[in-house]
């Protein structure tokens, strides 16, 4: 890269190159009509639907300016849906990132194994692609007929389902969620532990330090922007995610992503109409404060990795 | 080397244990689940899963798949043939976009698919009247969904390659654009092509968001309803789904590193 830096081959190619006719072409028209299939098709998919699904929170059924479905987000039903969503979210993000630091910390030193290879693929299906299929996995192990469920009861006499089947309702999602988020944060929290630079330990020891001094004055400071920036990324994570909750809670509507399902399939719910445009909009609103948190604690992280 | 940073083995290995063995327990009661018959053990499900007598209640599992297939391959085909010639041309002519070109396909991330998915309701509305209501226009949503993860992957591979001189190079002997897209640089940056191909196979394959809200039928949906009825069905297409997931991602992990030995001869 540093050799062959990217303005010397025209800077050396425009004295001796005697080719001038193509000189004229290359500015204008060409270039800048390549880029219009994917500007077109991410306006369409993308940037359309996100501003029709803000927009259509201020409008009712008849295409009339309203305010009354963003106002309904004052509603104590969808306030306490936001709440639900909230800690959930909360809840899972700090235990998923204690224990995928806690994982990231025995990875350290095996950036090459057959190990690591192995925890980054499954990381990635678990934290990416498990959605409906994680609800199966959690059926099959705490469901009513799970194979833990049945253990602790033929075992211990311990009937989880005693006070009812709570894994159908919004506490059921926490193990499934806790689940997708400790991988998750082993793929995000990971760069910045590799980022960890051996010589400081060196350093440290040389100078008479001890293992538990180097993380305590050195490991955690350096690696705690990184921390929050993950676990900020998680609670996102949970926030949107909406696959295995809707798949497990098939009835009810707990958390928001599952309100905007309800609102969708049923435009009445509440007496008002586009409800789902103000869900969507509260939505937006959640995950850009997180996301902006989340750019200013990774610019200070990013500081320690070069 | 990591004298100091790495943790004492025995730590390693006993985080390494419990966090493995807690992650293995949903995927062991799955194998167990689908093993499960009237008293003690057998391949039932399995077996049943694929016999004909039972092809009209798993119908819509097959149908489901394949329609998630043909959603893949029209996925992909975006990735290839929009967003990596996209990617070049930025490269090449347009230094100056690079980075609100990579804010823009990282966006994807950050807006949620339910979100996303009440603003796709009435453009598809509109695409259904025009194309019909085919399966494969769903891929236009999951082009979008899978943004993010080819990008870093095609990125990667560009990075590792110097795109610039090999085009001006080809140009400068003659080549036309095609040519330069498809003979010099498509083998060159055919790790993170390929990578980015498989992880838009995985997103694409485990999508059940977008689909269910517009009410078009993919494996995960199909995986839904089935799921009411027999779920000993579901949990065996979840496990086999996981499975394959899995090992998409270690062959782009595989191919991701290989590329990086041929760089640095």
């Amino acid at each position: 890269m540093t050799v062959a830096a990217p303005a010397a081959p025209v800077a050396v190619a425009e004295p001796v190159s005697p080719a001038p006719p193509r000189r004229p072409v290359r500015p204008g028209t060409s270039p800048v009509l390549g880029l219009v299939p994917f500007a077109a098709y991410v306006l369409l998919f993308l940037a359309l639907p996100t501003v029709l699904a803000v927009a259509s929170g201020f409008f009712d059924g008849d295409g009339a300016f309203t305010l009354a479905n963003v106002a309904a987000l004052g509603d104590p039903v969808i306030v306490a849906t936001f709440a639900n969503s909230a800690w959930l979210s909360v809840l899972t993000a700090v235990v998923g990132a204690l224990i995928g630091a806690l994982a990231c910390y025995a990875l350290v030193g095996l950036e090459h194994g057959r190990a690591r290879s192995l925890v980054d693929a499954a990381s990635g299906v678990l934290a990416q692609f498990g959605g409906v299929m994680l609800a199966f996995a959690f059926i099959a192990t705490i469901g009513i007929q799970g194979l833990v469920t049945v253990w602790l009861r033929d075992t211990f006499g311990i009937d989880i389902f005693a006070e009812g089947a709570w894994i159908y309702g919004l506490p059921g999602l926490v193990l499934p969620y806790i689940y997708f988020q400790v991988p998750l944060m082993i793929i995000t929290f990971m760069p910045a532990m590799s980022a960890l630079k051996p010589q400081w330990a060196e350093a440290n020891l040389t100078l008479g330090g001890t293992r538990t001094g180097f993380w305590l004055h050195v490991g955690v400071p350096v690696l705690a922007p990184s921390f929050f920036a993950s676990l900020l990324l998680l609670f996102a994570n949970a926030f949107s995610s909406y696959a295995t909750a809707a798949a497990l809670a098939s009835q009810g509507s707990q958390i928001v992503p599952l309100q905007i399902r309800t609102a969708l399939t049923s435009e009445t719910m509440l007496g008002r109409e586009n409800l789902a445009g103000a869900l969507a909009l509260g939505m937006i609103l959640v995950m850009t404060v997180t996301m902006w948190a989340y750019s200013l604690v990774q610019r200070r992280a990013a500081r320690w990795q070069r | 080397m990591n004298r100091g940073l790495a943790p004492h083995p025995a730590v390693r290995w006993v985080i390494g244990i419990v966090v493995v063995g807690l992650f293995a327990i949903p995927i062991v009661s799955m194998a167990e689940y689908t093993l499960r018959d009237v008293d003690g053990y057998s391949l039932a499900h399995w077996a049943s899963l694929f016999d004909p007598a039972n092809a009209a209640k798993y119908r819509p599992i097959w149908i489901g798949l394949g329609n998630s297939v043909v959603l893949a391959i029209v996925t992909v085909a975006i990735v290839l043939f929009l967003l990596a010639p996209t990617m070049v041309l930025v490269t090449l002519r347009f230094p100056a976009l690079q980075r609100p070109f990579e804010f823009l396909v990282l966006l994807p991330i950050t807006i949620p698919a339910i979100v996303l998915v009440v603003g796709l309701a009435p453009i598809y509305l509109v695409i259904g009247r025009t194309f019909g209501t085919g399966i494969w226009t769903l891929a236009f949503a999951y082009g979008i969904t899978v943004l993010p993860f080819a990008y870093r992957s095609i990125q990667a591979s560009m990075e590792a390659t110097d795109v610039r001189t090999l085009a001006e190079a080809a140009r400068s002997l003659g080549a036309g654009w095609p040519t330069v897209l498809l003979r010099v640089l498509a083998p060159n940056l055919r790790p993170g092509l390929i990578a980015a191909s498989l992880i838009s196979l995985a997103v694409v394959l485990g999508e059940y968001t977008i689909a269910s809200l517009l009410n078009r039928q993919n494996l995960q949906t199909a995986l839904v309803v089935v799921g009411k009825q027999d779920p000993y069905a579901s949990v065996i297409l979840s496990l086999l789904a996981l499975v394959f997931a899995f090992v998409l991602l270690l062959v782009i992990g595989r191919a991701a590193r290989r590329p990086m030995k041929k760089v640095r001869p």
